[in-house]
């Protein structure tokens, strides 16, 4: 809509938009779609007659201008043409009549025109002189906490802001909240949706990478008020940045926390052509408010951008270290990355890596003949194994130990027995034997042959089980026990566990029957390939739940085998009974193995050192083959992995090494076990640009076109830089005062935060296809404020918070200006996604409270994830405070967000979003009503209830203000007294229905707490959090 | 154009009732129509992964007699390739046998017979071909028209242009069964996204395990009883509001959350088919609860009679880079019964004239063999079948070169078929769009022309 119904026509305000949406698409900047050599957007070239003599525009004279004879033609010959499907309305028509007949004057497009500094003691509402009058300090203080941080004012804060007579009690108010870090994480919120950051990489598999700490370093730049400038800098060149620090490099993730490909198969050019135009795409979206993405294929229809303009800002990009299929697993995983260990973690690091390497060399030194303890990669730039590997060499006393262990292996002293259990059962789960019995398989190829002693589980599906598995293994002596993890199609945890995305065994207990002796352990190795930081087999036995040994083998077609050492050997006979029970208590949920197998050893056989795991045999040898193969061969021809290899044997088979491999193996396991708190992250590395050609039709196949050099948009000017222009030209650019773009667009979206709408109502495109602001003079006067401050972010946000635009009321009347563009008073807008969740949280006294750190995950309905795949997924929900983290630090799996923030339009990053979109819709009233993470606030909502008042009337009151702020009228506690009157009358008659209804959540419940009164108290806080207005910030 | 809220703050001091506000809101955009529609309504059979049109619907006799022969390079140069890329690219012949069906005679794979009973009712298009080679992209260029997140899904633009029919389930219902070969690829939510639409006009995925639609269930211990007089005395509450505040967005709340509740008592009764008599569930090949395609097929005939607008199922396991021989006689055996079974149905029940059926996945397969005995991601060429709701049955439309390389006569681009199924709706594709990032969006980007010969 347009400000002014009269006075003279603007082109800007009035006949671009027009003109834009239908003639420029056949009379623009496009050459190639340009039709009878006419261009509309450029005077000259809109008053120069064409071959026929005729002038398409006649200052001044609209009977002689041809456009306006076409325009209004009554025949086939009108424009736009009937094919468009484009029709000027009548008032348009005069529009452009009265345009031309006041001179056809064109003004240059307003955002690309330099910013206009306001005259001194201008303010916001200067530019708003009719506005509604103050809202109410209720409704004010409950807006302006909503707003800024996300989390209402409790009724304590309402009443001191209420109550405080200063002058300046609101100016109080808005720096508090500012200061909070609260006010970071809002603000967090935004940007995070604007540079499309997530946690999962996007396309296909859409696996999780290491992203997070990006979001932090968002978090402390907000914070600390970091200057836009230097925040600009440092995520689109912070790799740049001369001596660049760990936070700037962090930054940098911004160019890497874009949706890439793991999917086999796929073109690496292709996708290298989708991850530049992704980059192109969100910096002139975020930065400069433009749609360049038409760009890659031709030039702009509407605005001067050119497909050469597109093709020299990828160019910026061309040095990013990257390839087009990116591995989502392995050791190449994401490429770049940087290791964020603090200074405390580096000194514990190396000592910790001392403490191994002392531990390598005297386990070296133990063995003596085998050349070297590790690869000699390893051992690079670490002296301490260096030496080792020497001395391991010098010090050779002979073969023996060799031949010692081939005997032993022939002898069959070192075979694996795998058991038949005489039962298996478990705490909820049901387990099955299958011995000669051919299992149910959901494998292809299926393979049909006997169990042979696989315990399978199914039914129930709990977080944790313990499985006991019972065994009759007859007469004999063993030293080891060994766990096989077997794999199956059909199960959601990557094949092989019940659920979550890996299986971890927190312990392993063994006890002998019927003497009741508990066995000890004291070493466990496993499968090479199977080992992540996480799941060191020494977890199996360090006695500890939160730790475990496991797996994510998925694809890889390995059995993960897990080889525990006995302190000493164990005597058997036939009547004897071991049971075995493993343990599944960590923090994942029903990471509990699906299929296992037992095997027992008589001596000191070898793990699992195969990296294709331990194929089961009923009874196998005990050395691998390619062990056994390897030590028949003479020493010197004997590769370095196959020494390697033979040395791990021996360290685990040869009795006089225990001591020391017990000691290297449990350094090794304290080192895996601080690496895992060692954040990483995936950032820029820079490297020698590709070569970057226009492609045609933005065909990559096509690679005729020409190079080009990085650039800016030609007609916004030119770097001035010797030698290829950088990243970092291009940030400086960004945030110079020569271009106009970057401040309107920031100031634009700031608005929209506090107003619901931009200035410009199309956040991303300030184009001739966008609007035209409806109060220009305002933007650009904020605009300027952003720019001289210093590119102070939150300079701009008070001046938006503090002024009476802002803090006028919401209810004046609609009629007259319905979409309220001219800001004669505030809007009512319903939080954004994350909020709706923050409220709830908040509300309820759940909310834990601590800043940044890794994402986590809420409760989530089983099954979401079954669509994905590569590997497949359960999810397994935080456990503890991390519950009840705000809804900023979930986990943003990008094609599968959550289904609670995705229901109240929260973006799923997988492209950049600067403008949400807001609805209201049923499957929102299911979220509010039935999601686990809103009932069980609503419990802990309603113990706190319970706690603070004792009558119906007074529970409804004191919930109601907890939530709204306010207290409830006659009505409203009327309605409230009556459901909890009803509540309390179905609850009464169903005991068992109410303490199913309170037990909602992993909260505790509250101790001694009436079952009944807790229901019904719990349906009323229930039925205030589903209130429109909880959600609502007016 | 009026907004809606705009609308509403006019009308809504007046005595506009709820029931007036359902329909308001239930009511399509393109109202009244283009033209006069031919389908009210789309089951879109989606065989995710890249069906083999070669061993579905594109017989090719000259292929079987280069089997094993390397594939000409006239065909492939400058092609794109997916995971045989740098490898010899060899033909491999038809793998399974094909006949003639119906008193049309239209040729497929004789895997697939009852499909072939109904052959005179469908329509083969031969000559699909796509831009996208690998799964992700291509699932996103089939639902949206794009290849970048964010654009509508098909589902959705047809809800956009049409409106609700019902009143208690969504207007566009996803539906998702797995194969029993285990080829499957993820596919991710975007695929059903309302995108830049509103998102009530987004996809709900009606599961087959935990609750049928997100949370419809309600809480352990909270009786239906009590969850209605909770969402009475909300719906009280928000009344309230509205009085003091007058804002329309808070009488829309209060009908969400009765459409709410009409959805928690109408799903489980749609969902549950222990109802159908024995002969359809035998029909159909469907167990009730197996959430198998069979029981798909079935469930969508359901939501169809229930007036739901667009109904996606979605039916993974189809990539067969290896064994492709093996595993579509697999996939032949999950949908050739239920397939038919729905279009007799349909047909029996006059619903097949008025509803559009569509039976494809998001690329075809390679004429070339991929590690000796499957095949590739092919974009140059692949088949599509539709019937019932406007096409003309018993016909075979355009073809591939002779190897079932390119589609080489009458090619349909992913454009040509969105815009040919939204003209079978009644709409025009090219006055159906939303401003988006200074475009007049659409379902079919620039370009598309509707296939005007397959029609009625």
């Amino acid at each position: 809509m347009t400000v002014s119904g009269q006075g003279p026509v603007s082109f800007n305000r009035d006949i671009r938009p027009i003109m834009s949406d239908t003639c420029f698409r056949c009379h623009g900047p496009d050459k190639a779609a340009r039709m009878a050599n006419l261009r509309l957007d450029l005077r000259d070239e809109a008053l120069r007659p064409n071959r026929q003599g005729l002038a398409p525009i006649v200052p001044g004279n609209p009977t002689q201008s041809h456009i306006i004879q076409r325009i209004f033609s009554g025949d086939a010959t009108v424009m736009p043409p009937l094919a468009s499907h484009k029709v000027l309305t009548a008032s348009q028509k005069d529009t452009i009549k009265r345009w031309v007949a006041e001179g056809a004057k064109y003004e240059g497009h307003w955002a690309y025109e330099p910013v206009r500094r306001a005259a001194a003691g201008a303010s916001i509402d200067g530019y708003v002189p009719k506005r509604s009058p103050e809202a109410d300090r209720r409704t004010l203080i409950r807006r302006v906490a909503l707003d800024l941080t996300g989390i209402p004012p409790t009724p304590e804060e309402v009443d001191g802001f209420v109550n405080d007579a200063s002058g300046n009690a609101y100016a109080k108010l808005v720096d508090r909240l500012m200061a909070s870090t609260r006010y970071a994480e809002k603000q967090t919120m935004h940007w995070l949706d604007a540079v499309r950051y997530a946690d999962t990489a996007g396309f296909h598999g859409d696996n999780p990478f290491p992203a997070w700490p990006y979001r932090d370093y968002v978090l402390h730049s907000i914070h600390e008020n970091q200057p836009f400038d230097q925040f600009t800098r440092e995520q689109l060149a912070g790799d740049l940045i001369p001596n660049a620090t760990a936070r700037q490099k962090t930054a940098s993730a911004f160019n890497r926390i874009l949706r890439v490909s793991a999917e086999g198969g796929l073109q690496p050019k292709e996708y290298l052509a989708k991850y530049a135009a992704d980059r192109v795409r969100t910096t002139t979206a975020v930065w400069m408010g433009s749609t360049l993405g038409c760009a890659e294929c031709h030039d702009h229809k509407f605005d001067p951008f050119t497909a050469k303009d597109f093709y020299s800002m990828k160019a910026f990009f061309a040095d990013i270290k990257e390839t087009g299929l990116v591995a989502d697993k392995g050791p190449a995983a994401w490429g770049s990355q940087l290791d964020l260990a603090t200074a405390e973690q580096a000194a514990k690091r190396r000592e910790l890596r001392a403490a191994l390497d002392a531990a390598a060399a005297l386990l070296a030194n133990g063995r003596g003949s085998e050349a070297g303890v590790v690869a000699p990669e390893q051992a690079a730039g670490r002296p301490g194994l260096a030496a080792a590997n020497t001395a391991a060499t010098t010090l050779a006393n002979g073969r023996s130990s060799e031949a010692a262990l081939l005997k032993r292996n022939e002898s069959g002293e070192l075979r694996w027995v795998y058991q038949r259990p005489v039962s298996a059962t478990a705490g909820r789960a049901t387990l099955t034997v299958y011995n000669d019995e051919v299992p149910p398989m959901a494998n292809t190829p299926k393979l049909t042959r006997p169990g042979d002693g696989l315990v399978v589980a199914s039914g129930a599906n709990p977080e944790n089980e313990t499985y006991t598995i019972t065994l009759a293994p007859g007469a004999g002596t063993w030293s080891q026990i060994g766990v096989q993890a077997v794999q199956d199609e059909s199960l959601a945890g990557l094949g092989v566990a019940r659920g979550a995305d890996r299986l971890m065994i927190s312990e392993i207990e063994a006890e002998l029957l019927p003497e009741g002796k508990k066995l000890r352990f004291v070493l466990a190795a496993s499968g090479v390939k199977v080992q992540n930081l996480d799941q060191n087999p020494m977890n199996a036995i360090d006695g500890a739940a939160a730790t475990g040994w496991g797996g994510s083998p998925y694809h890889d077609g390995v059995l993960p085998f897990l080889a525990l050492r006995l302190s000493e050997p164990v005597a058997t006979g036939a009547h004897s009974r071991l049971v075995i029970r493993l343990r599944h208590d960590t923090a994942y949920r029903r990471a509990t193995a699906g299929r296992v197998r037992i095997a027992l050893s008589p001596g000191l056989a070898a793990p699992a050192m195969d990296p294709a795991g331990r194929r089961h045999e009923a009874v196998d040898t005990g050395l691998p083959a390619s062990v056994a193969a390897a030590l028949k061969k003479s020493a010197d021809s004997r590769s370095g992995d196959e020494k390697a290899l033979i040395a791990k044997v021996l360290d685990w088979t040869d009795g006089s090494r225990q001591e020391l491999t017990l000691a290297w193996t449990r350094a090794g396991a304290a080192l895996d076990a601080f690496e895992l708190g060692v954040p990483r992250v995936m950032v820029t590395e820079a490297t020698t640009p590709e070569e970057t050609r226009l492609l045609r039709r933005g065909n990559f196949l096509d690679e005729s076109g020409p190079v080009v050099e990085p650039a800016i948009p030609a007609f916004l000017g030119k770097l001035a830089v010797g030698g290829r222009a950088t990243r970092l030209d291009l940030a400086n650019w960004l945030v110079s005062k020569e271009n106009p773009l970057t401040a309107r667009a920031f100031v634009n979206r700031q608005w929209r935060l506090f107003f619901g709408v931009g200035l410009s109502k199309v956040l991303e495109d300030f184009g001739s296809q966008g609007e035209w602001p409806v109060h220009a003079d305002l933007l650009d006067y904020l605009a300027a404020e952003f720019m001289d401050s210093g590119w102070n972010r939150k300079h701009v946000t008070q001046l938006i918070v503090m002024s009476q635009t802002y803090r006028q009321s919401s209810t004046g009347s609609s009629d007259l200006d319905p979409d309220n563009r001219l800001l004669s008073r505030q809007n009512r807008l319903r939080v954004d996604a994350e909020v709706v969740r923050d409220i709830a949280l908040s509300v309820s006294g759940l909310l834990s409270e601590s800043f940044g750190g890794p994402s986590v995950r809420p409760y989530q309905p089983e099954g979401y994830l079954t669509a994905l795949n590569f590997p497949k997924r359960e999810y397994a929900a935080s456990k503890g405070a991390d519950q009840y983290r705000r809804g900023v630090y979930t986990f943003w799996q990008r094609t599968f967000l959550h289904p609670s923030l995705m229901t109240f339009d929260a973006a799923s990053r997988e492209e950049c979003t600067v403008n949400r979109s807001v609805s209201n819709t049923p499957l929102q009233a299911l979220v509010l009503l039935n999601d686990p993470s809103y009932v069980e606030a609503a419990r802990v909502f309603a113990q706190n209830t319970v706690r603070a008042a004792g009558t119906a009337e007074a529970r409804a009151g004191w919930a109601f203000r907890r939530a709204l702020g306010r207290a409830p009228t006659a009505e409203e506690l009327g309605i409230l007294a009556d459901l909890y009157q009803r509540a309390m009358r179905r609850f009464d008659a169903d005991p068992s229905g109410a303490r199913a209804f309170i037990e909602a959540g992993d909260a505790p419940v509250l101790p001694g707490a009436n079952a009944v009164e807790l229901a019904a108290t719990m349906t009323v806080t229930r039925a205030i959090l589903n209130l429109h207005e909880t959600i609502t910030r007016n | 154009m009026q907004t809606r809220r705009a609308f509403l703050n006019k009308t809504m001091a007046g005595a506009l009732g709820m029931t007036a506000l359902d329909q308001l809101m239930a009511k399509g955009v393109i109202s009244p129509l283009h033209h006069s529609p031919k389908a009210k309504r789309v089951i879109f059979l989606y065989q995710a992964g890249g069906p083999s049109h070669l061993e579905t619907f594109d017989y090719k006799p000259r292929l079987a007699e280069m089997h094993l022969k390397p594939m000409p390079e006239s065909f492939t140069k400058g092609q794109q390739i997916a995971q045989l890329q740098g490898k010899p690219l060899i033909c491999y012949g038809p793998q399974l046998g094909f006949k003639k069906f119906g008193k049309s005679g239209q040729e497929m794979c004789e895997l697939f017979p009852r499909m072939g009973s109904v052959a005179d009712e469908v329509c083969i298009i031969r000559s699909m071909w796509g831009e996208q080679i690998n799964h992700d992209p291509a699932h996103t260029l089939m639902n949206t028209g794009s290849i970048l997140p964010g654009r509508p899904s098909m589902g959705s633009w047809a809800l956009y242009g049409l409106g609700a029919e019902t009143e208690d389930l969504p207007g566009y219902v996803v539906l998702m069964s797995a194969g029993r070969g285990g080829q499957m690829q993820p596919i991710a939510q975007r695929q059903w996204s309302a995108g830049i639409l509103p998102s009530k006009l987004q996809g709900v995925k009606l599961n087959s395990i935990g609750d049928p639609v997100l949370y419809i269930q309600n809480p352990a211990g909270m009786g239906e009883g009590l969850q209605k007089e909770s969402i009475d005395a909300v719906g009280a509450l928000n009344k309230a509001a509205y009085q003091s505040l007058r804002d329309p967005e808070i009488l829309t709340r209060v009908a969400q959350y009765e459409m709410a509740f009409r959805m928690q008592t109408s799903v489980p009764g749609l969902v549950d088919m222990s109802k159908e008599p024995a002969s359809v569930l035998e029909t159909y090949g469907a167990t009730p609860g197996d959430g198998s395609f069979a029981s798909n097929c079935l469930l969508a005939r359901r939501l169809a009679e229930r007036g739901v607008r667009f109904i996606q199922l979605y039916h993974r396991d189809w990539d067969h880079h290896g064994g492709v021989k093996a595993n579509v006689t697999l996939k032949a055996e999950e949908v050739d019964r239920a397939t038919a079974a729905l279009i007799n149905d349909l047909k029996q029940r006059g619903m097949l004239d008025e509803t559009l059926v569509i039976w494809g996945g998001e690329f075809g397969r390679t004429p070339m063999s991929q590690g000796g005995d499957g095949r590739d991601h092919h974009i140059k060429g692949f088949s599509y079948m539709m019937a019932g709701g406007g096409i003309k049955g018993g016909i075979s439309y355009g073809a591939t070169d002779e190897l079932g390389y390119a589609a080489v006569e009458k090619p349909v681009s992913v454009h040509d078929f969105h815009a040919t199924m939204l003209h079978l709706l009644g709409i025009d594709h090219l006055r159906m769009t939303v401003k988006f990032q200074g475009l007049d969006a659409r379902l079919t980007g620039i370009s598309g022309e509707v296939v005007k010969d397959i029609l009625v």
